[in-house]
């Protein structure tokens, strides 16, 4: 399923936050979404997925949602957002309860999804047990259980520590590589959009334009940390964004 | 002086405190000791037996009361009609502070009635209710369940209101439906909140209850202190606060079992 964004303006009150933002994201690929804090990258990541609706412009589906697939547009959020007081096994399976699967079938979706994350030994452990990355994990595993056309991540690694982050970008890389998914993947961190992504949209500070859209070649499991290519690529992002990043950092809020 | 300021010196601890510990035991010898310090003043006579019962008399007239079987007569009807008056004014409460905390127009609609409801002293209604209810339990039951129904609705929709928001925008991302979102999601998320708020609620249930019973009842704790009263007699009186305590002591100790089996993913 590939989707379009199709001219998109927003304003909060009476500023303006996006504005004229179209894009293209195709099946299969990861778009990276940067953009110095502000500029509304979250928001239109919450449009993306119908949380949230533009003032003007649309988001088009387009193509068939493979079959079984139970919740096509599925988040992963910043801040892990599991319910406390289930397990990880019930955290997973409360996506799955209101599709009327048979017992059978989702302890296997359940048992499926937490190998894939590798927490099949934390099946029954609650959130409070488990640490920053663990926790995120179960958030993944609870987007893929639902077999998802596309996933939309809002800073999924930005609340935890860089070592952890790391080990994350690499699950990541890994569980793409075996099942390549659609990804809209918000962030500002630089190192983790030019490791995740396949294209890179880069936003002004507000209201948020599209100020350019930019590829990597490199395919997602050869990326590594430190690469001189990637290095590049992220010093030419950064002069992309420098300016606008300090005049953003100035601003005064009004949110 | 000046080798003092030179040498190494260790740095001064200065983080302990603010934070409370709990400490097992120290409730009791307060209790105990205080009890002892009033058996010590009675027998000594610096503390007249007009001015406080004797503790061991206080004991005596309790273990005479449950020897004689007049404990139960009395216990048995004021513990039925805390229960049913409770329950009403509990599951009520519950059940409008959820609407309220899920539904703009319901909240638009019945927090002002709450709040213009919540400081009207209850007991003052007795005569209205005993007109609504009759004169036996039903006005009883009903003066326990207003005064227990206002406290559980402010405190079930303050919990409400504080059931975060990004879980629920969780379940809608998600596609869950809204009675899913309800029931596993806001639910658990206010349970803590409403627990908490019960403490409060039948705190005064048990507050009402002993006013309910001075006002027109043959038995229950409240007539039986009333009646001690009028004729000051302190050791019966006394006896009648003490069961008083220990019911509000359970119902606390009730609702902290509840809590810990219900709340255990709490830290």
């Amino acid at each position: 399923m590939d989707l379009t964004l199709d001219h998109i303006t927003h304003r909060y009150g009476g500023m303006a936050v996006l504005d004229d933002i179209v894009l293209d994201i195709p099946a299969g690929e990861i778009l990276c979404v940067i953009g110095p804090s502000g500029c509304g990258k979250s928001t239109l990541l919450r449009m993306i997925g119908g949380l949230e609706q533009p003032d003007a412009g649309r988001v088009l589906q387009r193509g068939p949602v493979p079959e079984d697939c139970l919740n096509p547009l599925t988040y992963v959020f910043q801040d892990f957002a599991l319910l406390p007081w289930r397990t990880v096994a019930g955290n997973v399976s409360l996506v799955l309860e209101d599709h009327g699967l048979p017992r059978a079938r989702s302890a296997q979706i359940i048992a499926d999804v937490l190998a894939r994350t590798r927490l099949t030994d934390f099946h029954d452990a609650l959130p409070r047990q488990l640490s920053g990355g663990m926790k995120q994990r179960v958030a993944i595993a609870r987007a893929l259980a639902v077999n998802p056309a596309v996933l939309l991540l809002d800073e999924p690694l930005s609340a935890l520590d860089s070592q952890t982050r790391e080990l994350l970008m690499e699950d990541l890389v890994a569980l793409w590589a075996r099942q390549p998914f659609t990804g809209v993947y918000v962030t500002h961190n630089l190192a983790e959009a030019v490791r995740l992504g396949h294209r890179i949209a880069v936003l002004s500070r507000r209201p948020g334009r599209l100020r350019d859209v930019v590829e990597i070649d490199i395919p997602l499991p050869e990326r590594r940390a430190g690469m001189p290519e990637l290095e590049a690529l992220q010093t030419r992002l950064w002069d992309l964004m420098k300016e606008e990043a300090m005049a953003a950092d100035q601003e005064l809020l009004h949110v | 002086m000046s080798d003092a300021v030179d040498g190494p010196r260790p740095v001064r601890f200065r983080g302990g405190g603010f934070r409370p510990v709990s400490v097992r035991g120290v409730g009791v010898v307060v209790f105990v000791l205080l009890l002892a310090l009033i058996e010590w003043g009675t027998r000594a006579g610096w503390i007249s037996n007009l001015t406080l019962p004797r503790p061991s008399d206080v004991a005596a007239t309790l273990v005479a009361l449950a020897k004689s079987g007049m404990l139960w007569t009395h216990m048995a009807p004021s513990l039925t009609r805390l229960a049913v008056g409770s329950l009403l004014g509990v599951s009520a409460g519950i059940g409008v502070g959820v609407m309220i905390g899920l539904f703009s127009y319901v909240r638009a609609g019945l927090v002002p009635l709450v709040a213009a409801l919540f400081p009207i002293p209850k007991i003052a209604l007795l005569p209205l209710f005993v007109i609504w209810f009759g004169i036996d339990e039903g006005s009883k039951y009903a003066l326990i369940a207003l005064g227990t129904f206002t406290p559980t609705v402010v405190s079930t929709y303050g919990a409400v209101d504080n059931v975060d928001r990004t879980l629920v925008r969780m379940g809608q991302s998600f596609g869950l439906s809204w009675w899913s979102i309800v029931r596993k999601i806001v639910l658990p998320g206010a349970l803590p909140g409403i627990l908490s708020g019960l403490r409060v609620s039948l705190a005064i249930g048990i507050i009402l209850l002993v006013a309910a019973e001075m006002l027109g009842a043959e038995y229950g704790i409240g007539a039986y202190i009333l009646q001690a009263g009028s004729l000051y007699d302190l050791e019966r009186l006394f006896a009648g606060v003490v069961i008083l305590s220990v019911l509000g002591v359970l119902t606390s100790w009730a609702i902290g079992r509840v809590e810990q089996r219900m709340l255990r993913w709490r830290v």
